[in-house]
């Protein structure tokens, strides 16, 4: 398949005899490049991949040492769940969680907005934003610590910086994006400003903003299990930690399995939020 | 109400788009502005309508604002400008409802309004789910609830194919006839300038000048039936633009 300049001056008449005269179909060249929704391989290939991991433990060939079995794992997270001990872990981290990325969320929106509506704003904010987003939140948690206490103040903090700077990136990109003929349209047609804001830029904004939040809520969950690293007694972050410098693996994967369902949940639910509000774009 | 424009000039940057426009769109006129691309003709209709204001001369308007208009001049856009995220209704009601009224008599003016340009049976549909020209009529709908005295179209009719562009072309004509409101026309394409224009304004390639005004007497509504004789006019305006459209096709556009 090269593309030589000597292939192009002989015409095109490759293996001269095998030429085909008669009627025949027009060679189909199309089709590919589209996905097409396969419903059952995801959870086919996850059970596979279960499985081959469970016979390979079963038989030796894994040692329990590296990595226990799947079912080891099943059975720490049935032990957590009878011990009571699921709901404290969990609630402590879904409260923080929950607490820290909606007043993120809300503030980033709100800065956002400003930014995008606001030469004031952007001017000023704009370069601070930028200048802090980079900073890995964690590195301050230490700072955090200071200022609101070792409890649930300085997690909640983290949690709330981390999911503020992308939030406000992605809303003022949103207001930016907006089509300018619709807010042009909204003007000939005599509204109000605060009515252009709120029924043509904050819709039109609303894709971006949604998008940021599928990036906050994984930014959430990682700074959430650092912090509950670093000080927590209850929390998915801490029961990893503790069962980490147990060497008790079969809890470590337990947990871990919890952060990902977790995350699966949060996507799941943005994503239902997202045929909500977005129905109009499909 | 009268729209009059007086000496309209207008720069970007280093260079002139208008220069020294004067013109007047009477009560129930429609006048269509033609000329070469880039001339001006969006940048005029913008300043006519208060979206933008003139580096010189003035945009007025003369006698009382007719009796229950809400916004005397509006826009009819190119590009329809719906909100995607609302329903045809919907897209409606977003032009009424900053006018404090009741939500009973909106719900009536956009049904009046959805039936007199045949949309009655779409109210509840989305944009992306209409044809063009079903959602050029739904912008016309909207344009009429707000009951205007001036419309200000920019190439209303030019994203349209050219049968949709035939039916819709029908449907201003008889809404002329039975509202006779004024407006002032911008198109590209002459044979809608002839059909509907009372005058047509020849604008000049940039900076935009008046080149020429072609005077059309005949009623709109027998328009359809002497299409010869509009076949003429057609060509005597396009005569006068030929050399200004060859220039303004050469041209580099230095904008900076
Ligand atoms: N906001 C702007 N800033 C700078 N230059 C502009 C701006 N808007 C228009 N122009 C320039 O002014 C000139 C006239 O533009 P305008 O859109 O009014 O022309 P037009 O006659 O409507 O053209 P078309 O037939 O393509 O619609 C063009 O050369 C355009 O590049
Ligand atoms: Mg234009």
């Amino acid at each position: 398949m090269s593309h030589d300049a000597t292939a192009g001056d002989r015409p095109h008449t490759d293996t001269a005899g095998t030429q085909q005269t008669g009627m025949r179909d027009v060679p189909f060249r199309g089709g590919g490049f589209v996905h097409r929704p396969l419903g059952p391989v995801a959870p086919i290939v996850f059970l596979v991949i279960l499985a081959i991991w469970e016979l390979g433990s079963r038989s030796g060939f894994i040692s329990p040492i590296a990595l226990p079995a799947p079912s080891a794992a099943f059975a720490a997270l049935v032990d957590l769940f009878q011990t009571g001990m699921l709901w404290k872990h969990l609630g402590a981290s879904l409260y923080r969680l929950l607490l820290g990325w909606s007043l993120g969320s809300l503030l980033g929106i709100a800065v956002g907005l400003a930014v995008g509506l606001f030469s004031l704003a952007r001017a000023g904010l704009l370069p601070l934003v930028s200048a802090l987003f980079p900073v890995p939140k964690i590195a301050l948690l230490p700072l955090f610590i200071i200022w609101f206490g070792i409890g649930e103040g300085s997690k909640v903090a983290t949690i709330l910086f981390g999911t503020f700077f992308p939030t406000v990136i992605a809303t003022y990109a949103g207001v930016d994006n907006v089509d300018r003929n619709l807010i042009r349209m909204g003007q000939s047609f005599g509204l109000s400003w605060l009515s252009i804001v709120r029924k043509i830029i904050v819709p039109g904004a609303m894709p971006a903003i949604l998008s940021g939040f599928r990036i906050s809520a994984s930014i959430a969950i990682v700074l959430l299990v650092a912090a509950e690293m670093i000080g927590a007694e209850f929390g998915v972050g801490a029961y990893i930690l503790m069962a980490g410098a147990l060497f008790a693996l079969d809890q470590l994967i337990a947990g871990v399995a919890l952060l990902s369902l977790l995350g699966l949940c949060i996507a799941w639910a943005i994503g239902k939020l997202e045929k909500r509000l977005l129905a109009w774009r499909m | 109400m009268q729209l009059i424009l007086q000496n309209i000039t207008h720069r970007y940057g280093g260079s002139t788009v208008l220069d020294d426009i004067s013109l007047t769109v009477d009560d129930g006129e429609i006048v269509c502005i033609v000329g070469p691309s880039g001339c001006g003709k969006s940048t005029l209709l913008r300043i006519a309508g208060g979206l933008e204001k003139p580096g010189g001369g003035k945009a007025l308007l003369s006698g009382p604002t007719p009796e229950g208009s809400l916004n005397p001049l509006t826009y009819i856009f190119q590009d329809f400008a719906l909100l995607p995220w609302r329903t045809v209704e919907g897209n409606v009601s977003l032009v009424l409802e900053d006018h404090g009224i009741a939500r009973s008599e909106r719900t009536g003016i956009i049904a009046d309004v959805l039936a007199r340009t045949n949309l009655s049976d779409f109210a509840k549909a989305l944009p992306r789910q209409l044809s063009g020209g079903m959602k050029q009529r739904v912008a016309i709908a909207r344009a009429l609830a707000v009951k205007p005295a001036i419309m200000l179209m920019d190439e209303p009719l030019s994203a349209l194919d050219s049968q949709t562009r035939e039916l819709l072309m029908d449907d201003l004509v008889a809404l002329w006839t039975r509202e006779r409101f004024s407006a002032c026309y911008v198109t590209h394409n002459l044979n809608e300038a002839v059909r509907l224009g009372r005058r047509i304004i020849v604008l000049s390639r940039r900076p935009g000048r008046i080149r020429d005004i072609v005077e059309i007497d005949m009623p709109l509504a027998e328009r359809v039936e002497r299409l010869p004789e509009l076949e003429s006019l057609q060509r005597r305006v396009w005569e006068i633009m030929r050399e200004e459209a060859r220039e303004a096709d050469r041209e580099i556009t230095d904008v900076a």
